[in-house]
């Protein structure tokens, strides 16, 4: 039988290996951003991405971050000529900065699209539309996230 | 087997915009998680949703680990012509999902 010293000897033990392995980068906070910006001019190409048209919405207070219902509409018309091309949906926090990207065109009638995201941590949520034209118009929610998705242990 | 549920409006007016929305049972396994001994487990995901109607692709869409499980898709197109909508999700491991469905326009 497991004495009680002997228990706490080895529970204090796995504790300590389990934390060893959480341990994140302590640099996790600038290499989140690079991967975000990196994410963001793969799509727009160092192109100018102004604020506007774009209407994101998402609950300001999420209590869990494992399903969050997002929204986006884009105030554009959507004919041949001037329409919407792509909407791309980014998270500050997670891991891996995308969440969705889809493709539109004349024939969507208008850009609107709704989806769930998983969402890590509190921090900002963008989308980011391209027009036919070729210029980015974005917008940014500020979230707060009691429960964190992906990871069990927390990020920060 | 692969379960997906789309609605579509069974019939509506030529040139009216209509909302469909798309549904696919998927664990949507993020690849960041581990199990109790510390193994990562392995992404498992869906990673695309093409829509065509009557053949010609209306909607596309790219999915990422941060889409939350069962992904959820609504999205809108014009009813131009009676016929069919299909839609098509694929994944890792070979996950494949075809489901279609008809409309009647006047």
């Amino acid at each position: 039988m497991t004495s009680r010293r002997r228990f706490l000897a080895l529970a204090c033990g796995a504790f300590a290996a389990g934390e060893v392995a959480a341990q994140l980068d302590p640099n996790i906070q600038a290499l989140r951003r690079a991967a975000l910006e990196s994410a963001i001019r793969k799509v727009t190409g160092d192109k100018p991405v102004r604020t506007g048209k774009v209407k994101l919405e998402v609950p300001p207070l999420i209590d869990n971050g494992n399903t969050v219902p997002l929204s986006v509409f884009v105030d554009n018309p959507m004919t041949a000529a001037d329409h919407v091309k792509s909407i791309h949906v980014f998270t500050e926090k997670n891991p891996q900065p995308y969440v969705v990207s889809v493709y539109l065109g004349p024939r969507s009638g208008r850009a609107s699209i709704t989806t769930r995201a998983r969402i890590a941590d509190t921090g900002k949520v963008i989308a980011i539309a391209q027009l036919s034209d070729g210029t980015f118009w974005s917008d940014s929610v500020s979230v707060v996230v009691t429960l964190s998705a992906c990871l069990e242990d927390g990020l920060i | 087997m692969a379960r997906v549920v789309i609605s579509v409006p069974a019939s509506t007016k030529r040139g009216e915009v209509i909302e469909i929305k798309t549904l696919a049972a998927h664990v949507m396994e993020t690849g960041f998680r581990r199990t109790q001994t510390g193994e990562l487990i392995p992404r498992d995901i869906i990673t695309q949703l093409v829509c065509t109607y009557n053949g010609v692709e209306v909607f596309r869409a790219e999915l990422h680990p941060a889409m939350a499980a069962n992904p959820l898709l609504a999205f809108t197109t014009v009813a131009t012509e009676s016929g069919t909508l299909e839609f098509k999700w694929t994944g890792d491991n070979g996950y494949a999902a075809t489901q279609s469905a008809s409309i009647t326009v006047t």
